[in-house]
C-alpha cells in the first residue's frame, strides 16, 4: 500500500501534442481515486504515465517515498487493469492470474495458494482451466482483475475496465469492484468516461478536461459545488441546466435573477455563500438549475411562493417508472461557452448545441412519477432557489467567494 | 475476408444472393462455392491428376530396374506381386546416398531454425522496440528481398575461399540463411506488429523484460506465423541444389545434388534415382502434416474484449 503523487505532471509527445499540463494529484494510501472526463481528456495518458508505459514529460510521480520517473513498470509494483483486459489467450485461467508471480519467480506452492485465493474470491474457481477465449465477457473482465489482485501491489491501476460490458453486467461489477477495492483496502487510480461510474465507485474524483484537471473532490460535493461550468454540466445525468440570466437588486436590497420573462429570487442564504454574486447585480450570468430542484408545483399542493416559480410548456415527457423527465421551454437564452460546446463534443452532438442568440433555452424537470405533466400543457415548476448555481459567462467559474 | 465482391473489374460480379444479407468477397465465394457435389469430384479429379508423377516416382522406386527398363510403370498395378523394396535396400547400402541424406539434414535443420531465431528477435525489435532509424532499416531489410541469389554467388565465393568456408556445411548454411533472414524478418514483424499492444503492456506491467515478454507472449502467439516461416524456409533448403551444387564439395554435398550426380545424359540409374527421390520428397511431407496444426486461426481469440 502506498500514496501515489502527481507532482506537475505534464505529457507532451513527440509531434508537440500536448496530453496533460501540469497535473498535480495524491491518491492517499488506500484511498480510490477516479479521474474522469471526456474522451480525448488526457486521464488515459496520466494513468498511463503511472504504470510507466508513457514516459512522463515534465513533473514526476512518485509512488510510496519514490519517484518512479525513470523505474520501468516492472518495477513500479503497480498493478494495472486494461479496458481490453490483455489476457494471454494462449494461457489458461490459472496461469494467465498467476503470470506475474511466475515472472516474480515465487515458489509454486505459494503461485497455487495465491491464485486459488484470487480465483475464489472472484468467482472464477471453477473456470480456472479455461482459455480466455471459453470465457464470457465477465468472466474475462474478472481474471483482469485477478491478475491484478494476486499481485498484492501497492497500487492499481484501471483503465475503463467496465466499458467492454453491456450495462447490466456493469453495474454488478461495478458493484463487485467497489467492494473488493474497499476489502483489499489498495490504493486505487480508477480512469473512466462515465460520471456514474465516477460518483459510485470514488472516494473521490478528479475531473479533467483537454489534460487539465478541473476539479478534486469527494463525488457529492463535486455534485454540489462544482467549480466551473464544466464540471457542473459533465457530473450528473440528465446534465444541469443552464442558461443565461440577469441578476436584479431591487430598492429593498433583495437579489433576483431574471430568467427570460420570468424572475427567481435569489435567498439570502445563496447570497451568503457566494459573496461575490453581488458584484454581478445589474449584469448577466449563467445560471444553473439541477433537474432534481424542479419540482412539479401540482404535486405539491401548495401555492409556490412568488420568486420560487417557472412557468413553461412541456415540450416531451419521458416516463423512467421511478420518475418522470419532462423537457420544457423558457424564453431565456440558453449559456453557450467553450466548456458548454466541449460537453456536446464528448457526447457527439456539437450539432445540437443551442445557438446562444436564441430567444429559448431547454430545461430538463425531474418530476415524481405521479405528475400529471402532459406533452403541450403547461407546466407550473417551484424552484428550489436555495440550491441555484451561479457561473461568470466570462470565464465559467463558479461565482463563489472571490471577486 | 471483408474484400469487397466487386474488387474485380474485369468481370461484373454477381448480385450476391439474397440470403447471404451481406457481400463477401471473391474468394470465400469461390471457397463457397467449392462445397457442391460436382466441384469436389472436379478438384478430386485434378488433384489425382497433380500426383500422378508422384505416384508413378513411388512405383518406379518399388519395382525391379530390370523391369524398368522394360515396360511402363504402371504395368505392375496389374501384377502388385512384382513391387519390392531391393532399391531402398540398395539406396541404404550406398554410402554416398545416405551420406547425402544427413547432410541434407545437417543443412537443413540449423538454416531453419537459425533463420526462425534470428529472423523471429529481429522482428521483435523491428515491431516493438523503439530505437532511431527502425522503419528506415526496416525497409532496407524489405528491399532485400528483391536481391537475387545469383547476384552473391562469385563475391561470396571469393569471401568463402578466403575464409575457409568454401566446401562446408558451414558454408552452405550460411548462405541459406543470410537469403532466408529478409522474408523471415518481413514476415514474422507484420505478423508480431498485429499482436495486441496491450498483451505486451500487461506482460511488463506483470513484470516482464524484454526477454520474458519476447519468449514468453510473442513466441507462442507468433506460432502461426513461425511455422508457415519454418515450413517455407525448410522446403527451400531442402530442395535447394544451386547453391549446395556451388558450395559443397562431394563430402558435404546434400541429397539435390547426390541425385543429379546420378543422372547421365543417356538413361539414369532408375533404380537409385526413384527412391532416393522418394526419399527427399517424403520428408518435407512429413514435416508439413506435423506443423500443420499451427496454421488453425483463431489463435488470437479471447486475448481482448
Amino acid at each position: 500500500m502506498a500514496e501515489v503523487v502527481l507532482d506537475g505532471v505534464g505529457k507532451v509527445y513527440t509531434d508537440g501534442t500536448r496530453a496533460v499540463t501540469s497535473l498535480d494529484l495524491t491518491v492517499a494510501d488506500g484511498e480510490f481515486l477516479v479521474l474522469v472526463g471526456p474522451s480525448g481528456c488526457g486521464k488515459t495518458t496520466a494513468l498511463r504515465m503511472v504504470a510507466g508505459l508513457e514516459e512522463i514529460s515534465e513533473g514526476t510521480v512518485s509512488i510510496g517515498d519514490r519517484v518512479v520517473n525513470r523505474v520501468p513498470s516492472r518495477d513500479r509494483d503497480v498493478a494495472m487493469v486494461f479496458q481490453s483486459y490483455a489476457l494471454y489467450p494462449h494461457l489458461n485461467v490459472r496461469d494467465n492470474i498467476g503470470f506475474g508471480l511466475r515472472l516474480r519467480k515465487l515458489p509454486k506452492t505459494e503461485i497455487r495458494e495465491r491464485v486459488d485465493r484470487a480465483a475464489r474470491t472472484l468467482g472464477l474457481a471453477e473456470h480456472l482451466g479455461r482459455k480466455p477465449r471459453q470465457l464470457s465477457g465477465g468472466q474475462r473482465q474478472r481474471v483482469a482483475m485477478g491478475r491484478a489482485i494476486v499481485r498484492e501491489p501497492q497500487a492499481f491501476l484501471m483503465d475503463e475496465p467496465l466499458s467492454n460490458l453491456d450495462a447490466k453486467l456493469r453495474v454488478q461489477m461495478r458493484a463487485q469492484i467497489a467492494r473488493l477495492t474497499r476489502e483489499l483496502g489498495v490504493t486505487t487510480l480508477y480512469v473512466t468516461h462515465d460520471q456514474t461510474e465516477a460518483m459510485t465507485l470514488g472516494d473521490r474524483v478528479a475531473v479533467m478536461k483537454k489534460g487539465v484537471l478541473q476539479q478534486v473532490a469527494p463525488p457529492q460535493e463535486l455534485y454540489d459545488h462544482p467549480v466551473n461550468l464544466f464540471v457542473a454540466g459533465f457530473i450528473g445525468s440528465p446534465a444541469m441546466n443552464l442558461l443565461t440570466g440577469a441578476l436584479t437588486r431591487d430598492e429593498a436590497g433583495d437579489f433576483a435573477v431574471d430568467v427570460g420573462s420570468q424572475r427567481l429570487s435569489v435567498p439570502a442564504e445563496v447570497l451568503a455563500a457566494r459573496p461575490a454574486l453581488a458584484g454581478y447585480a445589474g449584469r448577466s450570468l449563467i445560471v444553473g438549475i439541477r433537474p432534481e430542484d424542479l419540482h412539479d408545483a401540482a404535486l405539491e399542493g401548495a401555492e409556490p411562493a412568488p420568486g420560487a416559480v417557472l412557468r413553461a410548456e412541456a415540450d416531451l415527457v419521458e416516463a423512467m417508472g421511478s420518475e418522470v423527465l419532462v423537457h420544457v421551454s423558457v424564453d431565456a437564452p440558453p449559456a453557450v461557452t467553450e466548456d458548454v460546446q466541449e460537453l456536446a463534443r464528448d457526447v457527439g452532438a456539437e450539432e445540437q448545441v443551442p445557438d446562444p442568440d436564441a430567444a429559448h433555452s431547454e430545461l430538463v424537470a425531474r418530476f415524481g412519477p405521479r405528475t400529471r405533466a402532459r406533452e403541450g400543457a403547461g407546466v407550473v415548476m417551484r424552484v428550489a432557489t436555495d440550491r441555484l448555481h451561479f457561473f461568470d459567462p466570462e470565464t465559467g467559474l463558479s461565482i463563489t467567494e472571490d471577486a | 475476408m471483408s474484400a469487397p465482391a466487386a474488387s474485380d473489374p474485369t468481370k461484373p460480379s454477381p448480385p450476391p444472393r439474397p440470403e447471404m444479407g451481406i457481400r463477401r468477397g471473391l474468394a470465400s465465394r469461390i471457397v463457397g462455392r467449392t462445397g457442391g457435389g460436382l466441384a469436389a469430384v472436379l478438384l478430386a479429379l485434378i488433384a489425382l491428376f497433380w500426383l500422378m508423377p508422384t505416384f508413378g516416382l513411388l512405383v518406379s522406386s518399388l519395382r525391379d530396374p530390370q523391369e524398368m527398363s522394360k515396360s511402363g510403370w504402371w504395368k505392375v498395378l496389374g501384377k502388385p506381386s512384382d513391387l519390392t523394396f531391393s532399391n531402398y535396400d540398395k539406396l541404404l547400402d550406398n554410402k554416398d546416398m545416405t551420406r547425402a541424406f544427413f547432410n541434407t539434414i545437417w543443412i537443413t535443420v540449423p538454416s531453419t531454425l537459425l533463420v526462425i531465431l534470428i529472423g523471429s528477435l529481429a522482428a521483435y525489435a523491428f515491431a516493438w522496440l523503439e530505437f532511431p532509424g527502425r522503419d528506415w532499416l526496416f525497409l532496407v531489410v524489405v528491399g532485400l528481398l528483391v536481391v537475387p541469389v545469383q547476384v552473391a554467388l562469385i563475391p561470396i565465393s571469393k569471401l568463402y575461399g578466403d575464409t575457409g568456408l568454401f566446401g562446408t556445411i558451414t558454408g552452405v548454411v550460411l548462405f541459406h540463411v543470410a537469403f532466408g533472414l529478409p522474408f523471415a524478418v518481413f514476415l514474422l514483424r507484420n505478423y508480431f506488429a498485429g499482436i495486441p499492444r496491450d498483451l505486451l503492456e500487461a506482460a511488463r506491467m506483470d513484470g516482464g523484460t524484454d526477454l520474458t515478454i519476447f519468449f514468453r507472449v510473442i513466441l507462442p502467439l507468433g506460432l502461426p506465423a513461425i511455422a508457415s516461416l519454418g515450413i517455407f524456409q525448410f522446403l527451400w533448403v531442402w530442395n535447394d541444389m544451386l547453391i549446395a551444387l556451388i558450395y559443397a564439395d562431394t563430402e558435404s554435398a546434400p541429397l539435390t545434388v547426390a541425385l543429379q550426380s546420378q543422372s547421365r545424359a543417356f538413361g539414369a540409374n532408375i533404380d537409385v534415382l526413384a527412391p532416393g527421390a522418394f526419399l527427399s520428397l517424403i520428408v518435407p511431407v512429413l514435416v508439413f502434416f506435423g506443423f500443420q496444426r499451427y496454421f488453425v486461426q483463431g489463435v488470437m481469440a479471447g486475448a481482448v474484449k
